[in-house]
C-alpha cells in the first residue's frame, strides 16, 4: 500500500493523522457548508448583517417550505424527472443493443463505428446547438421536455456504448459460441444471456446518466424556456430572480436542486464509482 | 440485380433460410440501427450542418445567406474572440491542475482508519452536484460584502477583494470553482487506481531503500499511468466545455473578460440583440477543431490499446 499504512506509523502521527482529517474535510466543503449555513437562517440575520453569527432562530422549516409550496421550485423538479428518468431507460436500451452489436460480432467498420460513437461523445456541445436547435424547431418539440429528452438520448447513446461494448468484450465469450451451436437466435441470446451478465453495467450507467442529465443546463436552456417545460437547473435562474437578495431562500433552493443526484449517489456509490472510473484500472 | 443471374443463391431470398443464412449480417445490423440513426442524426449530422452554417449569415428564420469565409475574416479582427481564445487557454492549462491536485488528496486518503469511506465519500461530494449550485455556492463564497472568502481574509487583516467583480482576477476566480469537483473527479481515479497497484513491487521498492516522492514518481505513477490518462481525457474536455460556471457566475462579465469560445458562441448565436447562427457556428466551429486535436489524440491511443489485445 502507498503511502505507507498509517497504522505502522509512531502513535502521535496517527493522532496527527485522524485529526486532519475532518479539519480537512471541513475546509474542501467550507464553501457548500455556508450556502447550508445561510439556508437555516431567518430573514432577519441578512437584513441585519448577521451573515456569519449564530442563527437568530432555526428557520429551517420556514424556508425549506416556502420553496416547497411557495414557489415553481416543485414544477421544475418533476421536469427534472420527467427528463431524466426517459433519458435514462432510452440511452441505456439503445446502447445495451449497440454495445451488443458492437462487442460481440465481427464485420467490417466494426471499430470505426465503435469510433464514432466515442468521437461524437467528446465534442464540444456548440458545434452541435444551431443545427439540433434548429431540428427540435422543427420537429415541433421545442420548449417540450420530449424535445430535450430525444437530445439528450442520442448523446447519452455514445458514452453509453462505450461503456457497454468495452462491458461486453470482457463477458466470457464461449457462453455465446455454446448458444450459437445449440441454435438460440440471436436475440434470445442478447435477451437472455448477455443481458442478465450486463446488470452491473446497466446500474452504472443509470446513475451516472441520472447524474449528468440531472445536472445539465446547457440544453436546457437552449431548448427549453418557461417553467412549463424547464429542468431545475435552468429554473433555479429564474427562481433565484424571484426572490433576489434572499439568501435564505436562494441557498434553500440550490440545496434542493442539488440533492437528488447526491441522493443517488449515495444510495448507488459503488456503481457511480465502477461507472467513473472504468479504465482507471488495467 | 446481379443476384438474380444466380438463381440458386436466390431461391429462397426473403424466405427464414435467407435470415437464418444471413443471421450474422442482419443481427449486429438490426442491434446497432436504433442508436446508431439517432445518433447520426442528433451528433454527427449536426457537426457537419454547422460548418455548413458558419459560411452564412443567418438569423434562424429568414433565407440563410452565402458569404463564404466572412464570418472567419470577422473573426479574425474580433477582440471579443481573441479574449474567449485565451480565456479558453487559462483554462486548459489551469485546469489540469486538477490531476496534481486529486492525486494529492488520493495519497491522503489512502489509508485504511475508521470511518475512511465516509470520509473519501464526502471528499468526492463536490462533483455530484450540478455546476449550477457550484457557480451559486463560489459566486456567493467570493462576495464582497458578504462572502466566506471576504470574512476570512478580514479575519486576517486583509482588505476584501472583490474577485469575480474585477477583470483581471474574474477568469481565475471562475476557474477555481471549476476545479472544486473536478479534482474531486480526478481524486476518485487515482484512488481507485491506488487500490490496484501492486503491493509486492512497492515492497520490493521499499527494501530498495525507495521511499517518499522518489517512490511515487518511478514505483507508483507508472502504474497509475490508466487512471492518469483517464484525468487527462476527463480534464481537457471539461476545461473545454466550461459553460454554466461562467454563465452563472459572470455571465461573460465583467466587460466580457471571463469569456471563453463556448459562452461567446452562445451569446452570439443566441444572443438578446438578434441571432446570429452563422457568427456562432463559426466561433462553434474554431472550438470544435481545437477538441479535435485532443480527440484524434484519445482515439489513437484507444486505437494502439485496441491492437494490443
Amino acid at each position: 500500500m502507498f503511502p505507507r499504512p498509517i497504522e505502522t506509523q509512531p502513535r502521535a502521527t496517527q493522532i496527527t493523522y485522524q485529526s486532519l482529517i475532518p479539519v480537512a474535510l471541513l475546509l474542501w466543503l467550507a464553501p457548500l457548508i455556508a450556502v447550508a449555513i445561510f439556508s437555516i437562517k431567518p430573514d432577519t440575520d441578512f437584513t441585519s448583517g448577521n451573515y456569519w453569527g449564530w442563527p437568530a432562530e432555526f428557520e429551517g422549516f420556514a424556508n425549506y417550505g416556502k420553496v416547497f409550496f411557495e414557489s415553481d421550485m416543485p414544477r421544475y423538479l418533476m421536469n427534472s424527472v420527467l427528463i431524466t428518468v426517459p433519458t435514462v431507460i432510452g440511452a441505456v436500451a439503445l446502447s445495451a443493443m449497440t454495445g451488443f452489436a458492437l462487442g460481440v460480432y465481427k464485420f467490417r467498420g466494426n471499430l470505426w463505428i465503435f469510433f464514432m460513437f466515442v468521437a461524437g461523445n467528446f465534442v464540444p456541445f456548440q458545434i452541435l446547438m444551431v443545427p439540433v436547435r434548429d431540428l427540435t424547431l422543427d420537429l415541433g418539440l421545442y420548449n417540450t421536455k420530449t424535445g430535450l429528452v430525444l437530445f439528450h438520448i442520442a448523446f447519452q447513446t455514445g458514452f453509453c456504448t462505450l461503456f457497454m461494448r468495452n462491458f461486453i468484450r470482457a463477458l466470457p465469450f464461449e457462453l455465446i459460441e455454446a448458444a450459437r451451436v445449440e441454435g438460440v437466435a440471436e436475440w434470445r441470446i442478447f435477451w437472455f444471456i448477455v443481458l442478465p451478465l450486463m446488470k452491473p453495467a446497466i446500474a452504472a450507467l443509470s446513475v451516472l446518466v441520472f447524474t449528468f442529465i440531472w445536472n445539465d443546463y446547457f440544453w436546457a436552456v437552449v431548448l427549453t424556456q418557461g417553467a412549463e417545460s424547464q429542468p431545475v437547473t435552468a429554473g433555479i435562474t429564474s427562481f433565484n430572480a424571484q426572490y433576489r437578495a434572499a439568501y435564505h431562500l436562494m441557498s434553500a433552493g440550490s440545496i434542493v436542486a442539488a440533492l437528488p443526484p447526491v441522493a443517488m449517489f449515495f444510495l448507488m456509490q459503488r456503481h457511480f464509482i465502477a461507472g467513473l472510473t472504468l479504465g482507471a484500472v488495467k | 440485380m446481379t443476384t438474380a443471374t444466380l438463381p440458386d443463391t436466390h431461391a429462397d431470398e426473403g424466405g427464414p433460410g435467407w435470415i437464418r443464412r444471413n443471421r450474422m449480417t442482419l443481427a449486429p445490423l438490426l442491434f446497432l440501427l436504433p442508436g446508431a440513426i439517432f445518433f447520426i442524426a442528433y451528433v454527427i449530422l449536426p457537426i457537419l450542418q454547422s460548418f455548413q452554417i458558419s459560411f452564412f449569415r443567418w438569423d434562424g428564420l429568414g433565407e440563410p445567406e452565402f458569404v463564404g469565409l466572412a464570418n472567419y475574416q470577422e473573426l479574425s479582427t474580433d477582440r471579443a474572440f481573441e479574449v474567449s481564445l485565451w480565456n479558453n487557454l487559462k483554462w486548459l492549462v489551469l485546469y489540469l491542475l486538477a490531476i496534481p491536485g486529486g492525486l494529492f488528496i488520493a495519497l491522503f486518503l489512502n489509508q485504511t482508519v475508521a470511518g475512511i469511506r465516509i470520509y473519501k465519500s464526502l471528499f468526492f461530494f463536490p462533483f455530484v452536484i450540478s455546476q449550477v449550485v457550484v457557480g451559486l455556492v463560489f459566486t456567493w463564497f467570493y462576495d464582497p460584502t458578504f462572502g466566506l472568502l471576504n470574512t476570512l481574509l478580514e479575519g486576517i487583516g486583509i482588505s476584501p477583494i472583490n474577485v469575480l467583480g474585477d477583470p483581471t482576477l474574474a477568469t481565475y476566480g471562475v476557474i477555481i470553482a471549476g476545479l472544486w469537483p473536478q479534482i474531486a473527479y480526478c481524486m476518485i481515479l487515482y484512488l481507485t487506481g491506488l487500490n490496484a497497484v501492486d503491493p509486492e513491487q512497492i515492497e520490493a521498492a521499499r527494501l530498495d531503500g525507495a521511499k517518499g516522492l522518489r517512490m511515487l514518481w518511478h514505483v507508483i505513477l507508472p502504474q497509475l499511468r490508466p487512471a492518469t490518462f483517464i484525468a487527462f481525457v476527463v480534464t481537457i474536455i471539461g476545461a473545454l466545455r466550461s459553460f454554466d460556471l461562467i454563465s452563472i457566475m459572470t455571465n461573460g462579465g465583467p466587460f466580457g473578460s471571463t469569456r471563453v469560445l463556448s459562452f461567446y458562441m452562445f451569446e452570439k448565436a443566441l444572443s438578446e440583440y438578434g441571432f446570429r447562427m452563422g457568427y456562432g457556428a463559426a466561433i462553434a466551429v474554431v472550438l470544435f477543431l481545437i477538441m479535435l486535436v485532443f480527440i484524434a489524440y484519445f482515439l489513437w491511443s484507444m486505437w494502439r490499446q485496441e491492437r494490443g489485445h
